[in-house]
């Protein structure tokens, strides 16, 4: 449990960050994935290109247009910022299942995005929520869209002489509330199937739209607009009153997850299905009546 | 001192980080990595290690043909049983087969422990692949076998019988049948296993510190192993980050290979074991599959039991058939089986060897045993606790001879105890009466809840013997040395109690070692719920032996009858005359008569000093110097403990989650020596009990490959998964020892896979015949139970 040899680089800046990065390498930022994975062996890679001193990265910006995360701001910092929280609820909500206190204060939000793990959280937000990743290189710079930038397991969009500088999360539309709901087997443990929903009501406050993604169901997050089966039938209903059961049954129909040691593939499906329905009906809960 | 609930005297140094664990030791020492095989059977084709030899920092490799006669020759088999006909243990170093992954194949030395992973790396070794055998019924089934000269893949075939079981299932007027499956889980200590050897050349002995449950075992093997004469090997367990059975096989293949590699090479050598490699190389337990037939009559009395094992050992059995012999004889609990025959069959599989986990094949005895109480009351549709209660052994019937041969070759026959009255405590503790309502409240609002119970006893304290050695200085202070070893238990804060109230000293002034074969060199060790009362006797009795030369010696200073003495506070006084005294340090320098003065204690005992006899000798025939004593203490057999724990579950109607609402424990380990310390020894149980019961497997695929070797994968409960925990104490002393202490050490983890099995069942009415249960298990019981009515169960009175 001890990494193979590695060149060690700590750029002060990020120029010298990805100058680095431009000669190849591995970006070590939290660290809370890439080090087990050193650890193991199961990575080897020729240079570690450590980004914690390059203090440009760690900025947290919450504008009325959204939340911008550095690639250095941890899941903690974001967690904890009453800022964030008022203007995407939803970070908050997913973060508090990521792992454990002790790993989220020193594992990423950017990081995990280019980590992509099919498992994670994160992903799944961003990729509800429209949102997008700053990616820079020694040649230029780019924005991905989160329907871009997760091609599959532990795979994204990244180039490797790039570094994801930040990820922005857009602000919640008006009337909209968002939940997260999860199944862990343990607590903290990486999510057997995890939903995020987002619900916004229309005027007279019935529901207008309902939208969910998810992750531990395929290689990718997952997200399904679930307005119709949301909707139909449901006239009339306040948000509280809403059956939700054709939406979750409408999700269950659209996933594919596959089965591992923790848990079948039936019993992912069944939990779409249950997931669905909790974080639909809760984010409607959450939707505030008179705009945000 | 002796039963008050002090805090751990150890804490403060293991909680803030002073601790001196194995990989604490030897900063400048040669690390030790080990190529391991990647294959579960494999035939060994060739090793070629020439790009490993440029690493910077390689100092050696070695494989099997590099191992004199001696080391390189299979481990011993530790514990031989007439049953065992087929017993086989691995080689230090494979020769020609591998038989599970995680086998070490070859050993590197280098300067660090990342260039001896790098060297490690580069050896390419060919093998060529063999057929696994994987899984309990496929041994049974032979049609690939572990070892090829082991027929059947059976190791150990055993029955024992007590009446005539088969013919009073047969005459009974109820029967039932059924098959029960536990799956493997490990004692995975927070600290692995690790050795660090030092060799010294000018004396020609050798240091060895290993993280053991017994360093006097470790000694006597590796004299034996390296051809030197035991008073040249030194043997120490530094502070040991758990146990839980693992620790007391011995010796492991690294724990001969980095002393002899140490010797050879005359440099410092260590090898800590990394978490990957405690999974594939160190011992699982747990893994079996059991078929019961019961016969009883309409009170639920067991008229006739008959149960048939299926045990996997893995692939080789350093460690005998303790498990399932442990299994077997366990079952019957605190219960009257009437016939009972008991047959198992120890079997051969390509996986991780098993042996001894934390309960140590009770937690599988109790779950057969559990499971048919439960079973018996849905079929009668009485209550699960009145069938047990009358099933019990009465409190007048102690001793109770159960019929059977124990683990220790002695007969079982239980000492004392009282179920009755803890059944009554674990109702009461519970909410036993009363629950219908609760459950059927609970439903009303969309909320599945059960009850569930179970019982089980304890054969603790295993000979043969333990000693104590006591010594009290010229300063007062009191030296407590015992053989066995210490990996968390509080042996520094018990054993010190004991000597305190034994002695009449404050406890502040008792130091106490343990696994140190430099202080005490004959022990057996820590294991079996054994130390409390082993080595608690033993320094018990070795007090004793000082107390009375204490008395004796002050008795002539004082010009005192020594039976009119008493010691207080380390002062030896007149009993009502608090005048006539003298503090047990003065008493220490008048044991040891000098002739040369250090200090001026030390003047009072010159011979110029001292009165007595000039016609004497200043150490009368039969004395020794110095206020000390040893002793020992050896049972004529185990004592037995018992517990009783009941538990509340909640079942998510949707999502098939199992959460524990209450937990409850009553529990006889006899007289405490401190109620604190059992308390914490139930929490640890009931926490890796937990474990077992929802979280805990080995997930083998049919290759043989363990596909959940990490802690990511292989879960065991967070604090968040242990519920609270409630607890009562009942005492019955044992008759057995001079203290009437029974062990409490393994007590918390065995029942709760029965517990919660009970529980789920009740809550669900769906029968719970394997453990551990998750969330995905439970979902398919359901889907299975709706459309097969034998899965279901008649919903339980209470």
């Amino acid at each position: 449990m001890k990494p193979p040899p590695f060149d060690y680089r700590a750029p002060r800046t990020l120029e010298e960050a990805l100058e680095d990065l431009a000669e190849g390498g591995k970006v070590l930022a939290g660290g809370q994935s890439l080090i087990p994975l050193l650890n193991m062996r199961l990575a080897a890679p020729e240079r570690l290109i450590d980004i914690n001193g390059v203090a440009s990265l760690d900025a947290l910006e919450v504008t009325a247009a959204g939340v911008r995360a550095g690639a250095l701001a941890r899941h903690a910092a974001v967690e904890r910022s009453a800022e964030a929280a008022a203007v995407q609820p939803l970070l908050r909500q997913a973060l508090r299942h990521v792992a454990h206190p002790v790993i989220r204060n020193r594992g990423t939000v950017v990081g995990s995005l280019a980590h992509a793990d099919p498992a994670a959280e994160l992903p799944a937000v961003l990729a509800l929520l429209d949102g997008h990743v700053e990616a820079a290189s020694a040649s230029g710079r780019r924005t991905v869209a989160a329907a871009d930038f997760f091609t599959g397991p532990l795979e994204s969009a990244l180039r490797p002489e790039e570094l994801a500088t930040a990820a922005f999360f857009p602000a919640l539309p008006p009337r909209t509330g968002t939940a997260f709901a999860e199944l862990a087997r343990r607590h903290g443990d990486y999510a057997l199937v995890g939903a995020a929903a987002l619900v916004t009501l229309d005027d007279d406050l019935r529901v207008r739209a309902a939208r969910a993604a998810y992750l531990g169901v395929a290689d990718t997050p997952v997200v399904l607009d679930l307005t119709g089966p949301a909707v139909q039938g449901q006239e009339g209903r306040p948000p509280g009153a809403v059956d939700w059961s054709a939406a979750a049954a409408h999700a269950v129909a659209r996933v594919n997850p596959g089965g591992d040691i923790h848990a079948g593939a039936d019993y992912r499906r069944h939990l779409v299905g249950v997931l669905t329905g909790r974080a639909l009906a809760e984010a409607a809960r959450n939707a505030p009546p008179g705009g945000t | 001192m002796f039963g008050e609930p002090i805090p751990r005297r150890e804490d403060p140094r293991l909680l803030t980080g002073q601790g001196r664990y194995l990989d604490d030791l030897g900063r400048g020492a040669l690390a030790a990595a080990f190529v391991r095989s990647p294959h579960a059977h494999a035939r060994i084709e060739g090793i070629d290690v020439d790009a490993a030899l440029d690493v910077d920092g390689l100092v050696a490799i070695y494989t099997h043909e590099d191992l004199p006669p001696g080391v390189g020759d299979p481990l011993p088999l530790l514990i031989p049983h007439p049953a065992l006909t087929h017993g086989r243990t691995a080689r230090p170093l494979a020769r020609d087969v591998v038989r599970h992954v995680g086998e070490p194949v070859a050993m590197v030395v280098a300067r660090d422990r990342y260039l001896a992973e790098d060297a490690a790396e580069r050896i390419r070794v060919d093998y060529e692949v063999l057929p696994a055998v994987v899984g309990i019924e496929n041994a049974a089934a032979a049609e690939r076998l572990v070892h090829e000269d082991v027929p059947g893949n059976v190791g150990a075939h055993l029955v024992q019988e007590v009446g005539d079981a088969p013919a009073a299932v047969a005459a009974a007027p109820h029967r039932l049948e059924f098959r029960l499956d536990i799956e493997r889980s490990a004692s995975m200590p927070l600290e692995g296993r690790g050795v660090y050897a030092r060799w010294d050349p000018d004396e020609g002995s050798l240091r060895v510190y290993s993280s053991t449950q017994t360093s006097t075992g470790v000694r006597m093997a590796l004299a034996a192993r390296l051809g030197l004469p035991k008073t040249k090997v030194e043997v120490i367990a530094p502070d040991v980050g758990g146990g839980f059975g693992v620790k007391v096989v011995h010796p492991w293949p690294e724990e001969v290979l980095v002393p002899w590699a140490a010797r050879l090479l005359g440099r410092e050598v260590k090898w800590t074991e990394d978490r990957r490699e405690h999974f594939v190389g160190a011992a699982h337990e747990r893994g079996q599959v059991q078929r019961v037939r019961v016969g009883f009559d309409d009170a639920g009395r067991i008229l006739g039991l008959d149960v048939t094992i299926l045990h996997d050992h893995g692939a080789y059995t350093p460690y005998g058939i303790i498990v399932p012999i442990v299994t077997s004889t366990q079952l019957p609990g605190p219960y009257k089986p009437g016939a009972y025959r008991v047959e198992f069959t120890s079997l051969y599989t390509n996986t991780v060897i098993v042996t001894p986990y934390r309960g140590a094949g009770r937690p599988q005895g109790v779950f057969c045993m559990e499971r048919t109480m439960d079973k018996i009351a849905a079929h009668l549709g009485l209550d699960r606790a009145e069938v047990r209660a009358a099933n019990f052994i009465r409190p007048e019937e102690f001793p109770y001879d159960q019929g059977l041969t124990f683990q220790d070759g002695r007969p079982l026959i239980y000492d004392s105890g009282d179920y009755p009255r803890m059944l009554e405590m674990i109702k009461e503790l519970i909410g036993w009466d009363g629950f219908a309502e609760e459950r059927e409240a609970a439903r009303r609002e969309g909320r599945r809840i059960g009850i569930g119970l179970g019982c089980y006893v304890e054969g603790t304290g295993v000979g043969p013997y333990e000693g104590g050695h006591v010594e009290i200085d010229s300063t007062g202070r009191v030296h407590v040395a015992t053989g066995l070893t210490s990996q968390g238990q509080g042996h520094q804060t018990v054993f010190a109690q004991i000597a305190a109230a034994e002695l009449g000293v404050p406890i502040e002034d008792v130091t106490v070692a343990t696994g140190d074969t430099r202080r005490f060199g004959y022990a057996v060790g820590t294991f079996a719920s054994r130390a409390a009362v082993m080595s608690g006797n033993a320094i018990a009795l070795a007090c004793r032996r000082v107390r009375d030369k204490a008395l004796r010696i002050a008795g002539e200073a004082l010009e005192a009858d020594p039976r009119d003495l008493e010691i207080t506070d380390g002062v030896v006084h007149v009993r009502g005359d608090p005048t006539a005294a003298i503090p047990l340090r003065t008493v220490a320098v008048l044991a040891n008569p000098l002739r040369y003065a250090f200090d001026e204690e030390a003047r009072r005992a010159t011979q110029f000093a001292v009165g007595g006899s000039p016609d004497e000798p200043p150490v009368p025939a039969g004395e020794e110097p110095g206020l000390e004593g040893r002793d020992y203490y050896s049972p004529v057999r185990s004592t037995f403990a018992s517990g009783m724990h009941a538990a509340v579950v909640e079942t998510d109607p949707e999502t098939a989650e199992i959460r524990i609402l209450r937990y409850a424990v009553v529990h006889d380990c006899g007289r405490m020596i401190n109620p604190r310390i059992v308390e914490g020894q139930i929490h640890g149980g009931v926490a890796q009990g937990v474990g077992g019961a929802l979280y805990e497997r080995m997930v083998y695929d049919e290759s043989g490959q363990l596909l959940n070797a990490s802690f990511m994968d292989f879960l065991m409960p967070y604090a968040t998964e242990v519920p609270r925990i409630r607890t009562g104490h009942l005492e019955t002393p044992s008759p057995l020892n001079p203290l009437g202490i029974k062990g409490a050490g393994e007590a918390g983890v065995i029942p709760v896979s029965a517990v919660i099995a009970s529980a789920v069942e009740d809550a669900e009415g769906i029968r719970i015949d394997a453990m551990p249960l998750s969330p995905d298990g439970l979902f398919r019981l359901r889907r299975r139970a709706a459309v097969d009515p034998a899965l279901r169960v008649e919903r339980l009175p209470a």
